[in-house]
């Protein structure tokens, strides 16, 4: 029996790379850089399974063009760049990687609130320009209080419990908003459910855990930015479109609010030219949600088992389209 | 009666000046940059009350110029730059302000902390700079500080913050200091005692937290970062001389540590051509870490409620050498 093709659309780390081989005839797009729509159509027009990231584009043309395609394994929790109904029609199974992110995203998104709030990389970039002269000043690089603020989560699945659970050892009090209420996590972290306006307006800090769908594209526009407080500070380390950039360049630009700090942008990579780079009070990090070396060693590792089930007709061990089995 | 005459070393907060104006004749330093000692000496001549910061040398000489002065309040937690030894031989109180900055500088110790094992000041860079091309599984990768070991050298109040924030991130705690905590606050904290070079084997980050002394000056130098883990991260928001640069410089650069963030240095300012700032692996802000607005008020306030203390012969709030009262 021949072994089944699997493209893998990016180096992941070498353990998963060996768990594929071991199993498929695999091919790994060699270069740092996606492979354009067209490349990729291509290189996937023989693929029995296809491992993919957040900057690959799946929908009904690459589905099209790999007549043979079993299983899409995402290397990624979120799957926006999928067009997963399209898939289910077609009764392909995607696997993706929750849970294994929650902990490095909290802690990049915790590590940009603080980054922001006391304008780490702003003074970071000052001494290495050789403009720290003066070795103390009372009144100089005053940023704001971190311990004992309030911060406002929207959106409480794994990611946003993990930032509430930091957020206790700062001493923070903590506002949330979400489709679901999370009664236990409420008493275990001493936070309270609000509505959007309350959060808005109530919160110093505001991070975002959404996933992107319709409901949450520019889910926090001008309306939403106006509502803040002068000296709130946003974090947004979904994903870029929850937050209408040019609506938050406006409000940076303005004092609306305070700062920003964003490890996602709308479009991504950001353009090097977008008005937002331009701004003093915005920190804005290359997506590193999840780049710690064992948070993608174990998410290459998921995926990978993912992408195997698919090619041996077993269910993914974590699928974003369980009723392709139904 | 004549109002007292008050030298403020540096311009603080207004609300603190108005407090000291209502008491006293305040001559304010305008400039940025501190007084030369020179023109400090002449200042402080008829002065009841000085007003100054950690980079202004208050020795003998000072004191034997100012001969009215019954009053030094400083604007800091820290007061290696006073001789309080002679301060106290002439019955002059020292004010400080303990206790205010604790959380403020945790939190920035924490941030410096977080901002390096996500290599958060390269990425950032690289976006600003127009070098973020693309999104890769591979690229940017630092530890994980959830579930990282944190070595506390120092368990002070701030070290004990530290050790607070870490437990929302699930990190084990080792810690050394003179001083052991309490069963109970170790227990609290998920917190072992430990020698020295123990915790500095054992973590994958070291934050210090000493006050500057003649037993703590280069307290981490080429046999302690010898010791630390060849990924381990080393954060210093207490004092520059507490960390040998030159020893710390050749361990970056050598790999036998994976990075230093630096909120103080030895000296400061920095010089530009220190080979610290050549290295992609040490990132340094500019003594910051009890820069919030909340915090400077507070010390602001607390310095002008010992200087007046001090000028109406009442003890101090905080005082560095309560003995003055005693005789």
């Amino acid at each position: 029996m021949t072994k089944p093709k699997a493209l893998v659309t990016r180096a992941i780390p070498q353990e998963a790379l060996d768990l594929v081989a071991d199993r498929a005839d695999m091919e790994v797009w060699p270069h740092d850089e996606p492979p354009d729509p067209f490349t990729l159509r291509r290189l996937a027009a023989r693929a029995d399974g296809i491992l993919t990231n957040i900057m690959d584009r799946i929908d009904g043309p690459l589905f099209d063009a790999a007549p043979n395609l079993k299983v899409v394994s995402q290397m990624a929790v979120g799957l926006d760049n999928i067009d997963v109904d399209e898939a289910t029609r077609r009764r392909i199974p995607v696997g993706y990687t929750p849970g294994v992110v929650s902990n490095a995203t909290a802690d990049q998104a915790f590590a940009l609130l603080l980054a922001a709030a006391r304008r780490l990389t702003e003074a970071e970039r000052w001494v290495r320009k050789g403009a720290w002269k003066i070795a103390f000043h009372p009144l100089f690089w005053l940023g704001a209080e971190v311990h004992q603020a309030t911060i406002g989560i929207i959106g409480m699945g794994s990611i946003g419990l993990e930032m509430a659970k930091r957020a206790r050892g700062f001493d923070m009090r903590i506002l949330y908003y979400s489709r679901t209420r999370k009664p236990d996590a409420e008493a275990l972290y001493e936070m309270q459910f609000v509505d959007m306006p309350t959060l808005l307006a109530e919160s110093d800090f505001l991070s975002l855990h959404v996933p992107l769908t319709p409901e949450t594209h520019h889910l926090i526009g001008a309306d939403e930015l106006t509502q803040m407080k002068p000296t709130a500070i946003l974090v947004n380390a979904a994903r870029g479109p929850v937050v209408d950039p040019s609506a938050l360049y406006n409000a940076l630009k303005g004092k609306k609010i305070a700062a920003a700090a964003l490890d996602v942008t709308s479009p991504e990579p950001i353009d090097p030219d977008d008005p937002l780079l331009s701004l003093e009070n915005l920190v804005v990090a290359p997506h590193l949600g999840s780049s710690t070396v064992t948070t993608r060693t174990r998410m290459a590792d998921l995926a990978a088992r993912n992408l195997i089930a698919g090619l041996d007709g077993r269910p993914l061990p974590r699928c974003a389209n369980p009723q392709v089995y139904s | 009666m004549p109002r007292p005459k008050v030298f403020i070393a540096r311009r603080i907060f207004q609300e603190a000046i108005d407090m000291i104006s209502a008491e006293a004749d305040v001559e304010l330093w305008p400039d940025e940059l501190p007084p030369p000692y020179e023109t400090l000496l002449q200042k402080v001549a008829n002065a009841d009350g000085l007003l100054c910061l950690l980079t202004d040398k208050i020795d003998t000489q000072l004191m034997d110029a100012a001969p009215n002065l019954r009053a030094i309040s400083q604007i800091a937690v820290g007061f290696e730059n006073i001789d309080v030894d002679e301060a106290t031989r002439r019955g002059i109180p020292v004010g400080y302000t303990p206790g205010v900055l604790t959380g403020t500088t945790a939190d920035m110790a924490f941030a410096l902390l977080m901002a390096a094992a996500r290599r958060l000041v390269e990425g950032a860079e690289a976006v600003k700079a127009g070098k973020w091309k693309t999104w890769h599984p591979l690229h940017y990768l630092g530890p994980d500080v959830f579930g990282g070991t944190l070595g506390i050298l120092g368990m002070g109040r701030i070290g004990l913050e530290m050790a607070k924030r870490a437990q929302g991130f699930d990190m084990p705690i080792l810690y050394y200091d003179v001083y052991r905590r309490p069963e109970e606050v170790e227990q609290q904290y998920n917190m072992t005692y430990a020698p020295i070079d123990a915790v500095l084997r054992q973590s994958d980050f070291v934050s210090v937290h000493v006050n500057l002394t003649p037993d703590t000056y280069h307290l981490i130098s080429h046999h302690e970062l010898h010791l630390m883990k060849s990924n381990a991260v080393l954060i210093n928001a207490a004092r520059g001389p507490v960390i040998d640069p030159a020893a710390l410089y050749l361990a970056l650069k050598e790999g036998e540590i994976g990075f230093a963030a630096l909120d103080v240095t030895e000296p400061e300012p920095i010089t530009m051509d220190d080979p610290l700032l050549t290295l992609d692996n040490c990132i340094i802000v500019p003594h910051i870490a009890s820069a919030s607005v909340p915090t400077r008020l507070r010390m602001s306030t607390m310095a002008a409620e010992n200087l007046l203390a001090g000028l109406n012969g009442v003890p101090m709030p905080n005082c560095v050498n309560p003995q003055v009262y005693e005789k």
